[in-house]
């Protein structure tokens, strides 16, 4: 323990250098712009900005590629609350109520909630990554294939049991959404596979982001306009304010979601580590294990506070988890981490167990820098919070044609390809038209992200079993996920068993 | 609305059948060695969304579902004029982008909604049709080097070359 206190004292010092902590805070805010814009995520603004960090040395390039990870983690809740377009696949649990409050003009207190709850999540997993770091990288290593499929199952099991929605058109929605995750080359024999009408656009699969945009971004807006008609052209995206004394009572409102932000941040940190899982699916889950244990569950969905806490606590742990497998074992626990561990080979520093021994200075100025990074990120995040409240409150018909621009390029960004672009208005009309009957739409988007795992995960297991399904149900850690899935899966069934037998007791 | 939502259901339908059987493309039987084909899994989900679809049209039939007991209009004809021509401008927009590029079809959406739909004056009008594609094209095409699309080849050679060579 006293060993581990020397070296992050150590990286504290070089985490501080005068140019380190330029980086830190330069990061940071750059980071929290690309996270902000629908289509742009961490994976884009590590990507982009790798070629700039070899003007530095490694240690202050790695620092400032985490800066920019940590900076669009906090920025990735800010499309979400703002305009209801999840800017990474990370922040699609904090539409769900991030919106809403946003729309009952608190966004000021959303936007701080989720700054607040990132910074929990990042400090907590960053300790747990300072003290734990091996042990921890084992346990994830004896996650298989079937594990992988039952957390997967329980990510959509919460959708159905604790949605509140109608079922059948939640499973359909679940469904179609992992049927246009499969769209493309099969993975296995490599195949084409779903490519509507021969259309080669089709051949590299539909882009999470296509999808996300089109159901959030045009098909949300399109909704927005037809209130707007209705109300005469005077609804407005969000009527926020921010006063000293706003931002006062939001602060200490927060004070009472501490055991959402503690348990977002453990259950985030551990899935971050999880090869291939990450922190999408942490957030989702952190978000229905929030509403499970909430004593008031209706109120999620409609704008409760605990919603954006539970998920964006979650998203940045995992953040921090995903960094765990990259330096301990060299397998990158995210797309990010994974631009992170290419810098690092880069630089010629091998991934591994023996990094902490080779260069320690360099993995804990990591560490420090993490420290650092996150508090700026907070303070950064909730001093532009003012300036994103002034944007809302711009008029509708100035706001809508920006959010339009910013999706029909968002849409185009991530592939540079039309096919997408058109793709994302037919998206957009449908989920539209489809919304207005009430199919809920979020568990396609979070089937997009997650069907490119599961259904690998899926296949393996089965090989691995030889056709037999009792795999997912024999092993120590994938038993009980998957009975724990299929419990929440059957709720709403129970739930109406239950009912008949009580109301069938009570008239005998 | 009863009518718009056995109308879903029903397209629905034929989309997860269609979905089958364009599954059943690759085998989705199993293959010794290999596993599952690459065709079960989408060609199972697709059954699944089949089933969904017949259960939301019994559903439909004992007016369980909000929409299927609603009397109310699904879309009435002021709400399809306001959303159809945000709808079909964005499409005209899309498709401009071919002929004139994103920087040329940008301002003439700003044009028409800033203007036509919004009402604003023409000062506010012309900074937004100016500013935004400037804006975009120092961000996307400058900063982050994501070439948007520029339109007929004439354009990009005569506009765009000369900038690029200015600012990269």
């Amino acid at each position: 323990m006293v060993e581990i206190a020397t070296q992050l004292w150590g990286g504290f010092l070089v985490a501080f250098e005068p140019l380190n902590l330029m980086l830190i805070i330069l990061g940071c805010t750059v980071g929290l712009f690309i996270g902000a814009m629908p289509g742009l995520g961490s994976v884009n603004g590590v990507a982009i900005l790798l070629p700039l960090t070899f003007l530095v040395p490694p240690t202050g390039a790695i620092i400032f590629l985490a800066a920019i990870y940590y900076g669009a983690m906090y920025g990735g809740a800010i499309s979400s609350i703002m305009l209801g377009i999840p800017g990474a696949s990370t922040a699609v649990a904090t539409t769900f109520d991030g919106r809403p409050l946003a729309k009952q003009g608190m966004a000021d207190k959303a936007l701080t909630a989720a700054a607040v709850a990132s910074f929990v999540g990042g400090s907590i997993s960053v300790v747990l990554f300072t003290f734990f770091a091996p042990p921890l990288a084992h346990v994830a290593l004896t996650f298989g294939a079937p594990e992988e499929f039952s957390l997967m199952m329980l990510a959509f099991a919460t959708f159905v049991g604790l949605g509140g929605d109608d079922i059948p058109k939640t499973i359909f929605s679940i469904c179609i959404g992992l049927a246009l995750s499969a769209v493309g080359l099969d993975i296995i024999s490599g195949e084409p596979r779903l490519v509507f009408g021969d259309i080669p656009g089709f051949m590299h699969g539909i882009n999470f982001l296509v999808l996300a945009i089109g159901i959030y971004g045009i098909g949300e807006m399109l909704w927005t306009v037809e209130e707007n008609y209705k109300a005469g052209g005077k609804s407005m995206l969000s009527d926020a304010t921010i006063t000293v004394e706003r931002t006062i009572s939001n602060l200490r409102e927060l004070l009472g979601t501490w055991k959402t932000a503690v348990m977002g941040s453990f259950l985030g940190y551990f899935v971050g580590i999880l090869p291939a899982a990450g922190a999408t699916p942490g957030s989702l889950m952190s978000y229905g294990i929030a509403k499970q244990i909430s004593k008031d569950p209706d109120k999620f969905g409609k704008g409760a506070i605990d919603g954006v806490v539970a998920p964006e606590s979650a998203n940045n742990a995992a953040s921090t988890g995903s960094m765990l497998p990259m330096l301990t074992l060299g397998i990158p626990g995210s797309p990010t981490t994974a631009i992170l561990l290419g810098g690092m080979v880069i630089w010629g520093l091998e991934p591994g167990p023996r990094l902490f021994t080779d260069h320690s200075d360099f993995v804990w100025g990591l560490i420090a820098s993490l420290y650092a990074a996150n508090l700026f990120a907070v303070i950064i995040n909730i001093a532009f919070i003012p300036a994103f409240i002034w944007v809302l409150k711009l008029p509708f018909t100035l706001l809508a044609p920006i959010i339009f621009l910013l999706c029909l390029i968002g849409g185009y960004a991530p592939t540079q390809d039309m096919h997408d672009v058109w793709l994302m208005l037919i998206f957009g009309i449908v989920g539209y038209l489809m919304r207005k009957l009430d199919y809920p739409l979020a568990p396609a988007v979070l089937a997009i992200v997650l069907g490119p795992l599961a259904e690998p995960a899926l296949r393996q297991s089965l090989l691995i079993s030889n056709g037999e399904f009792s795999i997912f149900f024999t092993r120590p850690y994938s038993g009980p996920i998957m009975i724990s899935a299929l419990i929440l899966l059957f709720l709403p069934v129970l739930a109406i068993v239950w009912k008949r037998i009580k109301s069938s007791m009570a008239k005998a | 609305m009863r009518k718009a939502e056995l109308a879903m259901a029903s397209v629905m339908g034929i989309f997860s059948l269609y979905l089958m059987w364009k599954s059943a493309e690759l085998p989705i039987g199993w293959i010794a060695g290999e596993g599952p084909g690459g065709g079960a899994w989408p060609f199972w989900l697709a059954a699944i969304m089949f089933i969904c679809c017949i259960l939301i049209i019994v559903n439909w039939v004992r007016r369980k579902s909000p929409p299927s007991q609603s009397e109310e209009t699904f879309m009435d004809q002021g709400t399809i004029i306001a959303v159809g021509l945000v709808a079909g401008s964005l499409i005209v927009t899309v498709a401009l982008f071919y002929v004139v590029g994103v920087y040329g079809a940008l301002p003439l959406f700003m044009i028409f909604y800033v203007r036509f739909l919004g009402r604003h004056s023409w000062p506010v009008t012309a900074t937004m049709a100016t500013v935004s594609p400037v804006l975009t094209f120092f961000f996307f095409d400058i900063l982050l080097k994501i070439t948007l699309p520029k339109g007929l080849p004439i354009i990009e050679e005569t506009i765009f070359y000369p900038l690029f060579k200015i600012f990269l």
